[in-house]
């Protein structure tokens, strides 16, 4: 207890050069935190994925579109549940600025395939109801303040023109972890469109989404599809709904990877800034630990003292840091929304801030322990005085 | 030697020497002598004489190049750093000139801290430091920092700090060095009295003959040599 005691005492013994160490860890743990939450933010549609979801797309690009007959043929592929389709509209409302993803699918598919979207019964049966209705995620909802009945018009980029629609649902995330930015509406009404303004663009998906009853059939069902369409015009490739979406972040890999890096940088940095206040901590007690030594304490006391002085350090830095990144990821991720749509601190991230500050204590104790305990003590007592 | 007393403390053929770059200098050279239980022994000479080498060696927290020193039955030259370590809490008090105390700790704290090596509860600790406190008469001054107490009183938390595990023998390197005249007095009243009343062998290195005369032999080291003819007894 009379250690822990000294160990705490020598920790704030010199007030500001440990209140500006626990600085530099606090920013740089917050540091740490807030880069591991937009990898996390990054990877948030992979982690958020369903295994029991194929996505079948034409096998040359998604930009390639696939005819709508395909449908049947994939409802028939033993092992599927379901088949909904999806088409990437990219509507814009009002400017660019306000991006959102928005796409035009089968409605009730949409809904069955997707649990997790949130909604409530009245505003589902209202929705399928409306060829012109559209449901949105209470995030964006509340980015525009659009409320259920409100008409919203999007200008169309991929499909030229004003598109309206009225908002009829608003849908919720069943978890943390859900998207609740989305925009979708009925494909019938972009098709019914198409059909009059650009008719050979007509009776064509985007994506098939696809059920299967186990996510142990994925790979042969995925496989099935495929070779249904083999040698057609727009062959296919399915793959599960992970696989799609990290299809889309290989694409920035590179980003993520200078994140990482940056991430782990922060901490090298901090190390050796701790490892600095810590050498300057030990070079100055030197006296203190030869008179320890001297009064019968042996190496793992000191070793003791020194690591747990550091530990104190370093974990007084860590908590207030990861404290901080909670309100800090808030602001960040209000204000970035239409970026990740999902921007939330996750447990990992928490251990991962606590290991980064044991490691910074650990490392940074290693060489100025090592010399305290190697010092002989008529040479540690000669700096006394 | 002719003394009276068994000799806790033999010192035989001692030698130590220091490098200095590609220089080897010798400190202390072929000592040889012994100190009986219950003595008040002073270690004098000029500086650089070698006394607080031969001191810190008799104390455990050095090692002779050769020779021994048996202290007790025990030949501490032989031990390993952590037997040494463990010897070292248990058998030797050390009075430093600059009273060296932890200035984080409060006096009582600072004379807890060796007890934190024994296996006594934590009621039984706090009655030895008491104990410790009223020899060196500062039980008022138990919850004072260091800083907040003069040179004399911090040298006593030391002794107190010194004799509270019940040492075999005291080292005392210049342990009025620091002070004034009026607390030098009393610092080496309270040895004279831990020597009588408690039978404690005390080895203490000092310049200042004043203080040499309180101890009961006075030896002289001259060139890390120990002058034969230089054995006072007082």
């Amino acid at each position: 207890m009379q250690i822990l005691k000294l160990i705490f005492k020598n920790a704030f013994r010199h007030k500001l050069r440990t209140g500006l160490t626990v600085l530099g860890i606090t920013i740089a743990v917050l540091a740490f935190g807030l880069l591991r939450t937009v990898i996390s933010a990054w990877y948030a549609g992979v982690e958020a994925s369903s295994a029991t979801r194929l996505i079948t797309r034409n096998a040359v690009s998604l930009v390639f579109f696939l005819p709508i007959s395909y449908r049947e043929k994939i409802r028939q592929v033993p092992g599927v549940t379901e088949v909904g389709y999806s088409v990437w509209f990219g509507g814009v409302y009002i400017t660019e600025k306000n991006f959102f993803p928005n796409f035009a699918t089968d409605a009730k598919t949409a809904l069955d395939l997707y649990p997790e979207f949130v909604l409530p019964e009245n505003q589902k049966k209202a929705f399928l109801r409306d060829r012109k209705g559209a449901v949105v995620g209470v995030k964006t909802a509340d980015r525009f303040g659009w409320k259920i009945g409100d008409p919203v018009t999007l200008k169309g980029t991929i499909f030229p023109g004003n598109w309206e629609f009225i908002i009829r649902g608003i849908y919720h995330g069943a978890r943390k972890s859900t998207d609740e930015t989305q925009f979708f509406f009925h494909w019938n009404y972009l098709n019914e469109t198409l059909r009059k303004t650009a008719p050979y663009r007509a009776d064509k998906v985007g994506w098939y989404l696809v059920g299967v009853k186990s996510p142990d059939m994925a790979a042969d069902v995925a496989v099935a599809i495929d070779r249904l369409f083999r040698n057609s015009l727009a062959e296919t490739i399915t793959e599960t709904e992970k696989a799609f979406q990290l299809s889309f972040i290989s694409m920035t890999e590179a980003i993520v990877m200078v994140i990482r890096l940056v991430s782990y940088i922060v901490i090298a940095i901090i190390m050796a800034v701790m490892a600095n206040t810590m050498a300057m901590t030990v070079r100055e007690r030197m006296g203190e630990y030869s008179i320890m030594k001297t009064l019968g304490f042996g190496g793992f006391y000191i070793a003791g003292l020194i690591f747990g002085e550091s530990l104190v350090i370093a974990a007084t830095g860590s908590a207030l840091g990861i404290i901080l990144t909670f309100p800090a990821a808030g602001i960040f991720g209000d204000s970035l929304s239409q970026y990740f749509p999902v921007f939330i601190v996750s447990r990992l991230t928490i251990y991962m801030d606590m290991a980064a500050g044991l490691i910074i204590a650990v490392v940074a104790a290693i060489l100025p322990t090592r010399r305290a305990i190697k010092v002989r003590i008529a040479e540690g007592l000669r700096r006394i005085g | 030697m002719d003394n009276a007393a068994p000799p806790i403390v033999e010192v035989r053929s001692l030698n130590k020497s220091y490098r200095r770059g590609n220089e080897v200098v010798p400190v202390l050279e072929d000592i040889t002598f012994d100190i009986g239980q219950g003595e008040f022994l002073a270690l004098m000479g000029p500086s650089g004489s070698g006394k607080s080498t031969l001191l810190n060696l008799i104390a455990g927290i050095d090692k002779p190049d050769s020779g021994s020193i048996e202290i007790s039955g025990i030949e501490i030259t032989s031990l390993s750093e952590t037997e040494l370590a463990q010897w070292r809490a248990s058998n030797v008090g050390f009075i430093f000139q600059f009273y060296n105390l932890i200035p984080v700790l409060t006096a009582f704290e600072n004379i807890e801290l060796p007890l934190l090596l024994t296996g006594l509860s934590r009621r039984e600790r706090r009655e030895h430091v008491a104990t410790a406190l009223e020899v060196v008469n500062l039980t008022d001054r138990m919850d004072h920092y260091p800083g907040q107490l003069s040179g004399g009183q911090q040298q006593r938390v030391a002794i107190a700090r010194a004799v509270v595990t019940d040492p075999t023998i005291l080292v005392a390197d210049e342990p009025t060095g620091d002070l004034d005249r009026v607390s030098a007095a009393e610092i080496l009243d309270l040895m004279d009295r831990l020597n009588i009343e408690s039978g404690k062998t005390i080895i203490m290195v000092t310049h200042d003959p004043k203080a040499a005369e309180k101890a009961h032999i006075i030896r002289q080291l001259e060139k890390g040599v120990l002058n034969a003819d230089s054995e006072t007894h007082l």
